[in-house]
């Protein structure tokens, strides 16, 4: 007779023989079964959260710092309502996840039982696809099929909804054998048709641009090495978005900088007169495109992506290649090198005058701000807080606002998955419990956590998980005590009516970090700034520093909504160089 | 839009929409029906008319059929975004005026009135093929298959011979000659 293991043991079974090693959760009366089997899988470390949107998004960060899916495990009810904010954003952002939640016993669904909620409806619309498991025999396999749909074709979160009597009931476990083909969902639909038709347009281009964004990196770490090849053996410009930063080095003489609302000058003029387009993984979103019909009117687009839906959703593009980026670039490379070897120098005059023209586009400078010696200017502690920590491997995330723009200008990344921020949501509160995962994936590596004040108290409680599990993260909060992006569209938008976008009545921060037992660091000054950082990054022992900031300063350049690429907003710098007198905005 | 504060784009220009039919066969499983009309829903499409039931018992096959209107690039998505969920197995996507493909509904009319209105009433329907399925001296149920307008038009024109009560199915759809839709 085979052995027979209850649900919990097989819902264990299943992670370890998906590798899993780590888990974020939050315990509660559907799920504990499955946490009384905690015990006995030893090689599965469980991380205590504080909230389960915490859990959540540490999953995130550790998905996307590694490459390897996320798992949670929350209980039934609010358990499982509180994970949704961070399974919607990880459906946004195409991170794979794996939730497990909790459920009432199977004859009580449907009865309003205690902490019942109808977990696989709501989560329907934030997940790639959900399972409610209604039999034991069925488990197994729902949750290696759970792991295949969370990881292939574009990843995503998805979502197994155990019920408290499955949990106990005894069944044989199923090893796990790869299916095949998951209803041909994974994609790789191009031809070499396809490939020659790129290059075909790659050689007759004269202004091409590379527009690269997450999926290059969701592609693996492969697929950022061969998109490097690809832009040096063509010698264009390129340009990304703000989840594909990292996947080219941002100081390399090629790279134009962000694009999209608050792009560089050069990226987004660069997007508006091009009459090429290359887009790999990314998907027209809405603050990069602007005003979709004058939307780069004279280029040919190519959009290379994973997920066919992508294609012609927002632009319609000329040539799709549907398939895995990393496929896609080796047999581009492969083909370039075959039909035109040495591309980049023999095409370097033709496209001469469009570096010209990019170059007088960078001579702008559009993230030059102006600096001051008596208040810290946030982009300066950004630039700061880089120069000091370049040398190291350092893990950044984000909360959501106006310095999450600023890091996203000012500090330059070389690598791929160094780059935890929340994009597609703009979850505020995401950056914390993220970069608490990202410290379990890579416990000896420098993660910081670039904050707002306001963000950053969204999900303040899980400092206190980095206490416990001694994880350093560094949570680097620029402090103007507005919520700053709030605040700079009511100045620009809504007549300096400051609405409901002051935070009076902040905590303490220094003290606060005190109270959950780490160390708090407060700068007031330019001057003192990087003496602070120092004793940041010198700290081994997580630490909220307080970085009191300029709290009138806006974000530029900026691209009103609604505006095309070639009509930006930039900053006091140069608009008092040129004489704009409001006028500009009240063009917004 | 000078002057305008909307933090978001404009809705571009309006193009054109038609009528399509999308027929989706899925696995007849718990929610599939909440995933694909949540999808609908959750993405602004339209939803004119819905049919659904097993069509094949032993490999557990449920077949959708969905009357939507859209534009060129909307009716692409939702076929895209149908493709995407995983209990779906294959899509297809007819034009209204497709002359390959048969279109047919079917509605119930109750009719209360004398036998000379019962009899005009079923007179009117012939060009349906009514079927009796209920006969008292003073009412009637009659079937008819059509088209959606024509059954419009018969539940508007059929009031004055004592039409009291429609239910009426969405449209499911075939194609003509031995082509099986792959």
């Amino acid at each position: 007779m085979p052995k027979l293991y209850s649900g919990a043991e097989i819902v264990f079974k299943c992670l370890e023989d998906q590798n899993v090693s780590n888990i974020f959760g939050y315990p509660g009366g559907a799920v504990l079964p499955i946490y009384d089997e905690l015990k006995n899988f030893n090689s599965i470390k469980h991380i205590l959260v504080r909230h389960e949107q915490g859990a959540g998004h540490a999953a995130e960060g550790y998905a996307r710092s590694t490459g390897k899916p996320g798992v949670l495990l929350v209980t039934s009810g609010p358990g499982a309502t509180n994970a949704v904010t961070a399974l919607t954003d990880a459906y946004m952002d195409s991170v794979p996840l794996v939730c497990i939640t909790g459920q009432v016993p199977t004859h009580l669904i449907g009865t309003d039982a205690f902490q019942e909620c109808d977990t696989t409806g709501i989560t329907r619309p934030c997940t790639k696809h959900n399972w409610l498991v209604k039999d034991v025999n069925d488990l197994a396999e729902i949750m290696h099929k759970a792991f295949e749909v969370a990881t292939t074709g574009r990843p995503g979160p998805v979502l197994v909804d155990i019920p408290k009597d499955i949990q106990f009931q005894k069944a044989q476990y199923k090893n796990y054998r790869k299916l095949k083909k998951l209803n041909g969902k994974s994609h790789n639909n191009y031809s070499q048709k396809n490939i020659d038709e790129l290059i075909s347009l790659i050689s007759k281009a004269k202004k091409p641009i590379f527009y690269t964004g997450g999926g290059v990196i969701n592609s693996g770490t492969k697929a950022s090495e061969f998109l490097r090849e690809l832009v040096y053996a063509t010698g264009f410009p390129i340009t990304s978005t703000l989840q594909g930063l990292g996947c080219f080095p941002a100081d390399d003489n090629q790279f134009l900088g962000m694009l999209g609302m608050h792009g560089t000058y050069e990226a987004n003029n660069a997007m508006y007169s091009c009459d090429l387009m290359i887009n790999v993984g990314a998907r027209f979103d809405d603050r990069i495109t602007g005003k979709i019909d004058e939307f780069s009117p004279k280029s040919k687009k190519v959009h290379i992506d994973i997920d066919p839906s992508s294609i012609n959703k927002n632009v319609k593009v000329d040539l799709a290649i549907v398939g895995d980026i990393k496929s896609v670039l080796t047999s581009t490379l492969k083909t370039l090198k075959k039909s035109k070897n040495n591309f980049s120098k023999s095409n370097k005059h033709q496209i001469s005058n469009w570096w010209e023209q990019i170059q007088k586009w960078r001579s702008k400078r559009s993230l030059d701000y102006i600096g001051s010696e008596v208040t810290i200017k946030p982009q300066y502690a950004i630039e700061r807080l880089y120069e000091l920590t370049k040398d190291k491997d350092t893990y950044i995330t984000t909360e959501v606002g106006q310095h999450q723009m600023w890091a996203a200008q000012h500090y330059k990344f070389n690598k791929p998955n160094r780059w935890m921020t929340s994009g597609g949501l703009g979850t505020m509160g995401y950056g914390l419990p993220a970069a608490v995962g990202v410290q379990i994936a890579h416990p000896k590596k420098l993660v910081i956590d670039i904050a707002g004040e306001a963000s950053v108290l969204m999900t303040m409680q899980e400092m206190s998980t980095a206490v416990q599990y001694n994880l350093p993260i560094k949570i680097f909060i620029l402090n103007n005590e507005y919520m700053g992006m709030v605040r700079q569209w009511q100045e620009l938008l809504h007549d300096k009516n400051y609405s409901e976008s002051y935070t009076a009545a902040l905590p303490d921060f220094v003290k606060m970090a005190e109270a959950y037992g780490c160390v708090g660091i407060r700068a007031k000054t330019p001057e003192e700034l990087d003496d602070k950082i120092i004793e940041m990054l010198n700290t081994d022992r997580p630490v909220i520093f307080d970085c009191l900031v300029d709290k009138q300063e806006n974000c530029f350049p900026m691209i009103p909504s609604g505006k095309p690429h070639n009509q930006m907003l930039l900053g006091p710098k140069d608009q008092k160089e040129k004489k704009i007198t409001g006028k500009g905005r009240t063009l917004v | 839009m000078a002057n305008s504060k909307s933090a978001y784009s404009f809705a571009g220009k309006k193009q054109k929409t038609d009528t399509h039919i999308i027929v989706v066969w899925v696995d007849n499983e718990a929610g599939v029906l909440a995933r694909v009309v949540g999808l609908f829903s959750g993405r602004g499409y339209n939803i004119e008319s819905l049919a659904v039931a097993e069509v094949d018992q032993k490999q557990n096959i449920s077949r959708i059929t969905i009357v939507t209107t859209g534009t060129p690039q909307v009716v692409d998505q939702i076929k895209l975004q149908l493709k995407k969920l995983v209990p779906v197995h294959k899509v297809a996507d007819f034009k209204r005026e497709d002359k390959n493909v048969i279109f047919k509904e079917m509605a119930l009319f109750k009719f209360v009135a004398n036998n000379s209105k019962l009899n005009k009433a079923f007179e009117a329907c012939k060009n349906y093929n009514p079927v009796i399925l209920d006969k008292t001296n003073k009412s009637n149920v009659i079937q008819i298959t059509a088209l959606r307008r024509e059954i419009d038009t018969m539940s508007k024109n059929l009031k004055k011979f004592g039409l009291v009560s429609v239910s009426r199915t969405g449209a499911v759809a075939m194609t003509r000659g031995s082509e099986i839709f792959k």
